[in-house]
C-alpha cells in the first residue's frame, strides 16, 4: 500500500540558507512525479528530505506512516566506493537489507530475485563480475537492480540517465513505467525537458522557492520556466533573514 | 640422504623445543584472525590508521605493567584501551582536518612512543627491546591462550559483522538510507583491529605487530580479485611468514617479530613483482588479447 508524501511549508537549508524554501505540496499515492530546476535549486535536497537523511530546518515531511528506510533513493553521485571488491550479485544483493538486515539469513528467494533484476536491467549473467570493473552506464543499471530488490513503495530517483546511453535510457525508463504501473510513487529529478513532457504526467518545478507544482504541460510553461532561470545560483553576500520564517 | 637431512633440520628441527611449538601455534592463529581485518583496513583506505595503532599500544602496555606488574592480562587490557583511544582520535582527526591528517597522525604517533618509551625506562625489569620486537620465548601458556582466545574472538566477531562491514565499507550512504547504523560496524571493527594487534605483542612486539596484518593484505590484491578471495589469500601468506619467521628466527637470532614481518615483506615483494594479477611481471608481459 502505497501513502501520500505531503509536504507542509518545508525549508531545508544548509548553513541557514534555504535550498528548499517553504515548499508545500502532495505527491499522491502512485505518482509519477519528475522534479525539474536549475542547478542548486534544492532538487537533491528534496529527496534527501523525503527520504530522511537531510532534517527539515522548518515545516515537514509527513510520509503517511512510511518509515524511511521502506524509500528506495537512486543517489545522484554516491559516495559509493568503485573500488571496493564486490561482485554486481552482492550489490544487488544489499537491496534485500530491509529483509535480513545485518544478520538475518539470505531471503531464500534471493539468488533468484538477484538474477531476474540483473537480466531485467539487461545485465544477464553479470553476477559475478566485480562492481569496480562495470561502465558507469552500466553500473547505474546495478544500481537499478539493487533498488528492484529493495521494493520499495516509494522511489526517488535522482538523475537516473546521466551517463547512461540512449538505449539503456529508453530500458531504465521502460522500468520506471512498471514501477509506476504497480502502483509505486516514482519522484525523478530530470534535466531534460523533452523526456520529462513525454514520459512523466506531473512535475514539480523548483528554483529554491518552488515555482508551479502540477500537470506536466501547465507546470513547463514558458513564464514558468523563465522565472526558474532568473534564480540566482550564488547564495547573497549579506542575505536578509527571510520573513516567512517561523 | 644428508639434503633432505639439512632441510628437516632447518624447516622441522626448530619446533622439537616447547617454546618454539607456541610460539608458532600462537602465530598460526593470528594469521588465520588478522590479516582478514588487514583486507578491510586496506580496501578502506585505513592503512595509516594501523600505524598510529603500532605506536598507541605502546604508552597503554607499559601502564599496565606499571600498574599491575608484568601480569599479561594487564599489559593487554591497557593496550587494548590505549590502542582504541588513539584510533578513535584518529578518527576524529581525520573527520576534523577533512583528510589531511598525516601531519597531526605523526604527532599522536610520536608522542605516544616517546611516552610508551618513558614509561617503559622508568620500570625496573621491563626489557624494552622484547616489548618492541617480540620474543618468542615470552610466550609461555599465559601469552598462547592469549593469543589464541584474542584469535578466536577477532575471527568470530568479523564473520558476525562482515555484512553490514562490507556494506558500511562500499556504500556507506545506501546503508544509512536503509537505516542501518554504520558507525556502530566501524567501531566493533575498530575493536576488533585493536584486539588482534594487542594479541600479538608478546611473540611480534607492539612495533611488529601490525605487520603480520598489514602485508599479508597488501600482498592479497595480487592473488585474487574477489573479496573473499582477498581474505584466504591473505591468510596464506600470514601462515607462511609466520612460519618462515619464525624458522629465521631461530637460525638466526633476529627478534620474532622483525622476522616475521620480513618474511612477510619479502612474500609481499615478490607478490608485487611476479603474482598473477595486477604485478608488474604481467605488465611488462604482453598478452593476446580476447575477442569479447
Amino acid at each position: 500500500m502505497t501513502p501520500a508524501i505531503t509536504l507542509s511549508d518545508l525549508t531545508c537549508v544548509h548553513e541557514r540558507h534555504p535550498a528548499v524554501h517553504h515548499l508545500s505540496g502532495r505527491f499522491a499515492p502512485g505518482c509519477l512525479t519528475a522534479v525539474v530546476g536549475p542547478n542548486g535549486a534544492g532538487k537533491t535536497t528534496l529527496l534527501r528530505a523525503i527520504a530522511g537523511l537531510h532534517t527539515a530546518h522548518e515545516g515537514r515531511v509527513d510520509r503517511g506512516g512510511l518509515s524511511c528506510d521502506r524509500i528506495g533513493l537512486l543517489p545522484q553521485a554516491s559516495a559509493l566506493d568503485r573500488g571496493f571488491p564486490v561482485t554486481c550479485r552482492d550489490v544487488v544483493a544489499m537491496g534485500a537489507w530491509g529483509r535480513m538486515g545485518a544478520f538475518r539469513a539470505l531471503p531464500a528467494d534471493a539468488a533468484e530475485r538477484v538474477g531476474a533484476a540483473l537480466r531485467s536491467v539487461g545485465l544477464a549473467g553479470f553476477e559475478r563480475r566485480l562492481a569496480g570493473s562495470l561502465s558507469a552506464g552500466q553500473f547505474q543499471r546495478v544500481l537499478f537492480a539493487r533498488l528492484m530488490l529493495q521494493d520499495a513503495p516509494v522511489l526517488l530517483l535522482d538523475e537516473p540517465f546521466t551517463a547512461v546511453d540512449a538505449r539503456t535510457a529508453a530500458d531504465l525508463l521502460k522500468l520506471i513505467h512498471r514501477w509506476h504501473g504497480e502502483g509505486r510513487s516514482v519522484i525523478a529529478v530530470l534535466h531534460d525537458l523533452d523526456l520529462v513532457a513525454r514520459e512523466f504526467p506531473e512535475t514539480l518545478l523548483l528554483a529554491r522557492d518552488p515555482i508551479a507544482w502540477g500537470p506536466t504541460v501547465a507546470t513547463l510553461s514558458a513564464a514558468n520556466r523563465l522565472r526558474a532561470r532568473l534564480v540566482a545560483e550564488a547564495w547573497a553576500e549579506r542575505p536578509e533573514l527571510c520573513r516567512d520564517a517561523a | 640422504m644428508p639434503g633432505r637431512r639439512l632441510i628437516t633440520a632447518i624447516l622441522f628441527d626448530p619446533f622439537a623445543m616447547g617454546f618454539m611449538r607456541r610460539a608458532l601455534a600462537g602465530c598460526f592463529a593470528l594469521s588465520i584472525a588478522a590479516p582478514p581485518l588487514g583486507v578491510f583496513l586496506v580496501l578502506r583506505r585505513m592503512s595509516l590508521t594501523s600505524d598510529v595503532l603500532q605506536h598507541g599500544i605502546l604508552p597503554g602496555i607499559a601502564l599496565g605493567a606499571a600498574a599491575a606488574g608484568l601480569s599479561l592480562w594487564a599489559m593487554g587490557l591497557g593496550g587494548f584501551v590505549a590502542g582504541l583511544a588513539v584510533t578513535l582520535l584518529a578518527g576524529w582527526l581525520t573527520r576534523a582536518t577533512g583528510g589531511r591528517e598525516d601531519s597531526q597522525l605523526a604527532g599522536v604517533y610520536l608522542i605516544a612512543l616517546a611516552l610508551g618509551v618513558a614509561i617503559i625506562s622508568a620500570q625496573r625489569g621491563m626489557d624494552l627491546t622484547h616489548l618492541l620486537f617480540g620474543s618468542v620465548l615470552a610466550v609461555d601458556d599465559a601469552a598462547l591462550l592469549l593469543m589464541a582466545g584474542v584469535a578466536s574472538a577477532a575471527v568470530l566477531g568479523l564473520a558476525v559483522i562482515w555484512r553490514p562491514l562490507v556494506l558500511e565499507s562500499f556504500d556507506p550512504g545506501f546503508m544509512q538510507a536503509v537505516g542501518g547504523r554504520g558507525g556502530v560496524y566501524h567501531l566493533a571493527f575498530l575493536a576488533l583491529v585493536v584486539l588482534c594487534v594487542v594479541g600479538g605483542f608478546t611473540a611480534l612486539g607492539t612495533l611488529m605487530s601490525v605487520g603480520l596484518m598489514m602485508l599479508p593484505a597488501v600482498a592479497a590484491r595480487h592473488w585474487a580479485a574477489e573479496l573473499p578471495g582477498q581474505v584466504r589469500a591473505a591468510v596464506a601468506l600470514a601462515l607462511v611468514a609466520s612460519y618462515g619467521g619464525l624458522v629465521l628466527s631461530f637460525h638466526t637470532d633476529i627478534p620474532a617479530g622483525p622476522a616475521i614481518v620480513l618474511t612477510a615483506g619479502g612474500l609481499w615483494l615478490a607478490s608485487l613483482a611476479a603474482g598473477p594479477r595486477e604485478s608488474l611481471a604481467r605488465s611488462w608481459l604482453h598478452r593476446p588479447h580476447y575477442v569479447g
